[in-house]
């Protein structure tokens, strides 16, 4: 068929699958859906049966059950909602702690720092999360524990402390260790903002009377706000669902909300409930995001496309 | 009070081991319109840089409006700087960019907005404060970089390759403009290009560096006509250039021999016989002749030619005469009267008198 026969009889035109385009979302299209797109359904039907009912049974179809979503919130002590509470509170700190950190560490690395320097302090930032995150808070716990290196140093080596002290299972070391597994995600989309600002919008910000103060704040900050935007997403998502840290290195009241999940799935196997406070949770911090971006001014997309 | 803005004295950069900047001095007069020229990685931005205080010279002194600035950051000093990229601030709107500096000086809003207002009016920008640096032209984002620099009446505006960015038309716009604006403002400029006919163009006195050295300075006639060695003569203006030893004088003329050409050259105190010289010849400075003039020697230097091109520039043509031995001069021929134009193939005379030619020892 040539060109002309195909515009002078357009219909006779076959649909052709664009394989192109479908051949390369295959595992993308794959991994959305197995992965994070049918679990959740399965939680949220599990989360709206009786404890123990399943889907498969049909009668159980028409039976929509609320207990699980009403129970946590009608417990007289009410658990749950301290617990989530804590979780919230906590993971906004860390992620406010995790800029800090961050922060400066990122514009030192993109603004001051030249070639090899640069590379090297990148790989050194890069290369403990070529390990799991469980061997790092091991390596943690060995620091901070009572027989751990913090109190050799302390006691054998420089002599300040008579007696070995145990840092582990308090909200110090929970932060430290903390903002130190969540502090990259910060770094790596702040510094990437970073290096688009060119040395001559800082100098040309100066040239025009604006101290350091007043350049941080009209000319460098708003650049990377989206990055900033984006890390603490990052961070915020990532520590309301830690459950290694909280678990390993928390005291024992530190409890997280993920632990309450995990103790009414393995513990209590009451996976309808468990799958309710799943959702809750992640209902409540993607609301939580959403009011975070209309106070400031912003939108998820904006955010996103600047990465 | 003195009429002198901005002065160096043998101010000396060194990055390791390289010296970018070589004991350079340099006075600008009040009110100037004045120009930094030299080749790419000659030192010009870090002699700016030195100027507003980004750069601190390893030796020497900079003084602004007579007081000595060394040491003092650049947000304390009275000139501004239009960036080799604009570094427009590219969130901020057109009058936000504007009004920056003011704004930094703790002028009330409703003032800055006025006084915004009137600046984009100078620079012929109205109306376009509400936009964003990407949403305006080459040339308009430009004319905001110098805005953004006038409005708070520096003593000095420092320029870097503010027009390199641009096409070449807008470029020749932009000169014109650029001067004129000089002359309404009344501010210092200090201006670095590598482009020569910007620099000639625009400057009251233009300063010719090569590798961190300052070769000369002067107006822009000056450095054409009488230009102190032959980097300046080489980069200022077009030329005719050939190279060969000093053979020997010859009535009151230097003869440079160029294989196998003998040259007659005005002599100089420096040029000796057997040194290796170069010749520079302005294609103005040469007369085309048709080659039947006559045997007779018009000028010092008369060599047979044929035409190879012709290219018809309005006024002015330039045409390309093959000596022979794979030599072509250029040669300009101005339009005063009905002689028709050379054609290409036809047999010519070219001459020139002996001081009419440039010659350095190299
Ligand atoms: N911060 C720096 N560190 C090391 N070398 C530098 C630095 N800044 C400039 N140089 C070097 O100093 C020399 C002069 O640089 P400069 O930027 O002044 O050149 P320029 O005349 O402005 O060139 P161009 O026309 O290309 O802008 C160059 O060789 C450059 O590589
Ligand atoms: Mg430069």
């Amino acid at each position: 068929m040539t060109a002309q026969d195909s515009i002078t009889t357009p219909r006779k035109r076959k649909f052709k699958v664009p394989w192109a385009i479908v051949l390369p979302a295959i595992p993308l299209f794959l991994w959305l859906s197995l992965l994070i797109v049918f679990p959740h359904i399965r939680l949220a039907i599990l989360s709206f049966l009786k404890r123990g009912q399943d889907i498969f049974f049909l009668d159980n179809f028409l039976n929509i059950f609320l207990g699980n979503y009403l129970a946590p919130f009608q417990d007289p002590d009410q658990l749950f909602s301290r617990v989530f509470f804590k979780t919230v509170l906590f993971s906004l700190v860390n992620t406010l702690l995790s800029l800090i950190v961050a922060y400066p560490i990122a514009f030192y690395l993109a603004k001051v720092l030249k070639g090899s320097r640069k590379f090297a302090l990148l790989l050194l930032l890069i290369l403990p999360y070529w390990v799991s995150e469980l061997v790092r808070v091991y390596a943690w716990m060995n620091i901070l524990r009572e027989t751990g290196f913090l109190n050799y140093l302390l006691v054998n080596v420089l002599g300040i402390f008579d007696q070995p002290v145990e840092f582990l299972y308090n909200n110090t070391s929970l932060f430290v260790v903390f903002v130190y597994s969540s502090v990259l995600l910060m770094i790596l989309p702040i510094y990437s903002s970073l290096e688009g600002l060119a040395d001559e919008q800082i100098q040309a910000a100066e040239d025009l009377g604006a101290g350091p103060f007043a350049t941080f704040r009209y000319v460098v900050f708003p650049i990377s706000l989206p990055s900033v935007t984006y890390g603490c997403i990052l961070v915020f998502m990532i520590s309301a669902g830690n459950y290694l840290i909280p678990n390993l290195i928390g005291g024992k009241n530190t409890l997280w909300v993920t632990e309450m999940i995990y103790n009414r799935f393995i513990i209590s196997t009451n996976w309808n409930l468990g799958s309710a406070y799943s959702l809750i949770l992640l209902i409540s911090t993607s609301i939580m995001i959403y009011l975070g971006l209309r106070l400031t001014g912003q939108s998820l997309r904006g955010v996103f496309s600047e990465q | 009070m003195t009429d002198i803005d901005v002065e160096l004295v043998n101010i000396t950069k060194k990055f390791g081991e390289l010296v970018a900047v070589d004991d350079v001095s340099i006075q600008v007069t009040r009110g100037s319109f004045f120009s930094i020229l030299g080749p790419s990685g000659c030192g010009k931005t870090t002699t700016l840089k030195m100027i507003s205080g980004f750069e601190e010279p390893d030796n020497g002194d900079v003084f602004i409006g007579g007081e000595r600035v060394n040491g003092v950051p650049p947000n304390h000093r009275r000139v501004n700087m239009v960036f080799q990229q604009l570094a427009l601030f590219p969130l901020m709107t057109v009058s936000a960019n504007v009004g920056f500096g003011l704004k930094m000086s703790g002028v009330p809003k409703a003032d800055r907005q006025a006084r915004v207002e009137e600046m984009l009016e100078k620079v012929d920008l109205p109306g376009l404060g509400d936009r964003k640096p990407d949403q305006l032209s080459g040339g308009q984002q430009q004319r905001v970089a110098i805005a953004r620099c006038l409005i708070l009446d520096p003593t000095v505006l420092l320029l870097d390759e503010p027009l390199g960015a641009l096409d070449l038309k807008l470029r020749d716009q932009m000169k014109i403009q650029l001067k004129r604006l000089q002359h309404e403002v009344g501010t210092t400029f200090i201006y670095i290009t590598h482009d020569q006919s910007e620099a000639l163009v625009m400057s009251d006195e233009v300063a010719v560096m090569n590798e961190g050295h300052l070769l000369q300075i002067g107006a822009p006639d000056e450095l054409y006509s009488n230009p102190a060695d032959y980097f300046v003569a080489s980069f200022v203006g077009e030329s005719n250039a050939f190279e060969g030893p000093i053979t020997h004088l010859e009535n009151g003329h230097a003869v440079l021999s160029a294989d196998p050409f003998d040259f007659k050259s005005p002599t100089h105190p420096d040029i000796r016989v057997g040194e290796n010289c170069r010749l520079f010849i302005r294609p103005e400075r040469i007369r085309l002749m048709s080659s039947d003039a006559g045997s007779d020697a018009l000028y010092d230097n008369q060599f047979p030619g044929e035409i190879q091109d012709v290219v018809f520039d309005g006024a002015v043509a330039r045409a390309f005469v093959d000596l022979g031995h794979n030599t072509v001069i250029t040669v300009l021929v101005t339009r005063t009267s009905d002689t028709p134009l050379p054609v290409e193939g036809e047999a010519v005379l070219v001459g020139w008198n002996a001081l009419d030619a440039l010659c350095f020892p190299e």
